[in-house]
């Protein structure tokens, strides 16, 4: 059931409204940019996880 | 010659490139007579070459242009590159590791003859089949005209040019089969990723910092619109355009052979844990649109041509020729050119795979097994050369609305070969209803949308919903497929045709 993790990258990848904003900026970024970028290791991470979880073991 | 050093460099790289892509056909040797050793590589791609192979794949000198070229005209909406490329590696994760498990079991080495096996129905999988490969040949298209903008920028004229860079693909994939763009991949994100970095740090310093690029950019443009009441405006415009596009990317043959090259699950499991840094990548190259348009390229006298002739696409060009010395631009086109060569290469071959399983094996009378090969070669051929004559006489503008309508398209294959991974409730004639529903449905409102725009507004029950055509048409099709599969597994089921066993998908 680890596989909820996946279903949170969707969620927060989707949430629009949620970022569409340009503040608070970061690095002259607005909030719209940077969010949507730090998302990315954000979800490597969690495919991480569920990577470890699942096959961690496996060759 | 308008730019020495920048043509010096961009021709010693091609010529690199070249010479990779013939000599590609002695690593891991394998006996190229064989269609799983020319079109699949072996199916013995490690976890880091696989990386630059599906990264190269799916990042195309197309998107090097495209992506900064939409958002240089048409502001935040062209960030939905950026959730697109998060969401394709989940479902990379779920998916794909348990296609290539029956697909290796059964020796499958294109997604319609896992559905065929799956389903025993030759015709839906003729079905997917050709849905590949016309959704392919304008991508191909595509990647000819990144090539051509960066030809153009060096300020060399004429066809010759593409003419000779297409010939010469066509004789190394010809020749070396997936070992080539598997080979060159490594050489092209090499550079790829040097040529954005240093773009992120030299371009902002010269233009004051980040803050004073996005500064530049018009409000209207920064943000996307808020709805108006009653609407989910462009808030579902964005969110559906990102899902749609990631749901119908690795349905793309040349996404799939990709994939299908890889050693094992696992490598396929760890490449969407390490694929994602391409989309940070793809992220800060979106940015240097904005780069653009704050560095004033626009109105330069000596780009006024080039913008002229190819429109927003020139920016990327334009900003490179602005921002860096001479020999770097041409480290910077010699990657998109090489960016355009190694998806043309996987897209033909994987098209040749497709068309020789799923369509002259099963349908032409007479045809053997021993040779696949070299039907596959001779076919990779006539792609290559059709993108090319594509590219002479047909408009840009065409072939841009084409690899748009292709988009609605390839999406309509993901019932039939997603679900089938999970499932065997769908019924496949069931399945081709709903394909045949999806692509008229997804053709005809691209029409009324004058094959220009990919959003449909919906209005349902008094909302708008202003939603990515591909992805309201595909749900329409899913439905169709479920719920004509009721009654024929009732009275016609097709299970029995059925090779593969359900311990296969655990």
């Amino acid at each position: 059931m680890i596989k909820i993790l996946l279903l949170l990258v969707f969620i927060m990848v989707l949430a629009v409204p949620f970022y569409n904003h340009a503040t608070p900026a970061l690095f002259g970024f607005p909030f719209f940019y940077w969010f949507q970028i730090a998302l990315v290791p954000v979800a490597s991470l969690l495919i991480y996880i569920v990577y470890r979880v699942e096959h961690g073991g496996e060759k | 010659m308008a730019y020495p050093a920048a043509t010096f460099v961009f021709l010693a790289l091609i010529a690199v490139v070249i010479v990779l892509g013939f000599t590609a056909a002695r690593w891991n040797a394998g006996n190229l007579e064989h269609i799983e050793e020319w079109g699949l590589g072996g199916r013995r791609f490690g976890t880091w070459v696989s990386w630059f192979l599906i990264g190269g794949d799916a990042y195309t000198a197309y998107t090097f242009i495209a992506i900064p070229a939409l958002m240089f005209g048409a502001g935040a909406v062209g960030f939905f590159a950026l959730p697109y490329t998060v969401l394709i590696y989940p479902i990379l994760y779920l998916v794909f590791p348990k296609l290539w498990k029956v697909a290796h079991k059964y020796g499958y080495i294109t997604g319609p003859e896992f559905v065929r096996g799956r389903y025993g129905n030759k015709h839906l999988a003729l079905a997917i089949g050709l849905t590949g490969i016309f959704a392919t040949m304008p991508y191909i298209a595509l990647q000819l005209i990144g090539m051509q903008t960066v030809i153009g920028a060096l300020g060399i004229t004429g066809h010759v040019p593409l003419i000779l860079a297409f010939t010469v693909l066509a004789a190394f994939t010809y020749t070396s089969g997936l070992r080539a763009p598997a080979m060159i991949a490594i050489v092209k994100d090499l550079l790829i990723y040097l040529t954005v970095i240093v773009a992120v740090i030299v371009i902002p310093a010269e233009l004051g910092g980040f803050g004073a690029i996005f500064a530049k950019i018009a409000p209207a443009k920064l943000l996307l619109a808020a709805p108006p009441a009653g609407s989910t405006g462009a808030y579902s415009g964005y969110a559906t355009l990102a899902l749609g596009s990631a749901m119908a990317l690795f349905l793309y043959p040349h996404t799939t052979t990709g994939i299908l090259s890889s050693s094992g699950p696992q490598v396929i499991r760890r490449n969407a844990v390490l694929l994602p840094a391409y989309s940070v990548m793809l992220g800060l190259l979106a940015l240097v649109g904005y780069m653009a348009v704050a560095s004033g390229v626009k109105d330069m006298p000596q780009f006024a041509a080039g913008f002229k002739q190819y429109g927003t696409s020139f920016a990327v060009p334009a900003l490179v020729l602005e921002a860096f010395p001479g020999w770097f631009a041409g480290v910077a086109f010699g990657a998109i050119a090489i960016g355009a060569l190694v998806p043309a290469a996987i897209m033909a071959i994987a098209s040749a795979n497709i068309f020789t399983r799923d369509i002259y094996s099963q349908f032409m009378p007479g045809s053997v097994a021993s040779g696949e090969a070299k039907v596959a070669k001779l076919f990779s051929l006539v792609m290559v050369a059709g993108a090319l004559v594509f590219i002479l006489v047909i408009p840009t503008t065409y072939a841009v609305q084409l690899q748009l309508l292709g988009g609605m398209w390839i999406i309509q294959t993901f019932p039939a070969i997603v679900f089938s991974v999970f499932t065997r409730f769908f019924n496949g004639w069931a399945l081709l209803a709903g394909w045949a529903v999806g692509i008229i449905s997804a053709t005809w409102l691209v029409a009324l949308n004058h094959f220009a725009g990919s959003i449909w507004a919906f209005h349902v029950l008094g909302f708008t919903l202003p939603s990515y055509i591909a992805l309201a048409t595909v749900l329409l099709n899913a439905v169709v497929a479920a719920v004509l599969s009721l009654p024929m597994n009732a009275f016609c089921s097709d299970r029995a045709g059925d090779e593969t066993r359900a311990e296969d998908y655990v």
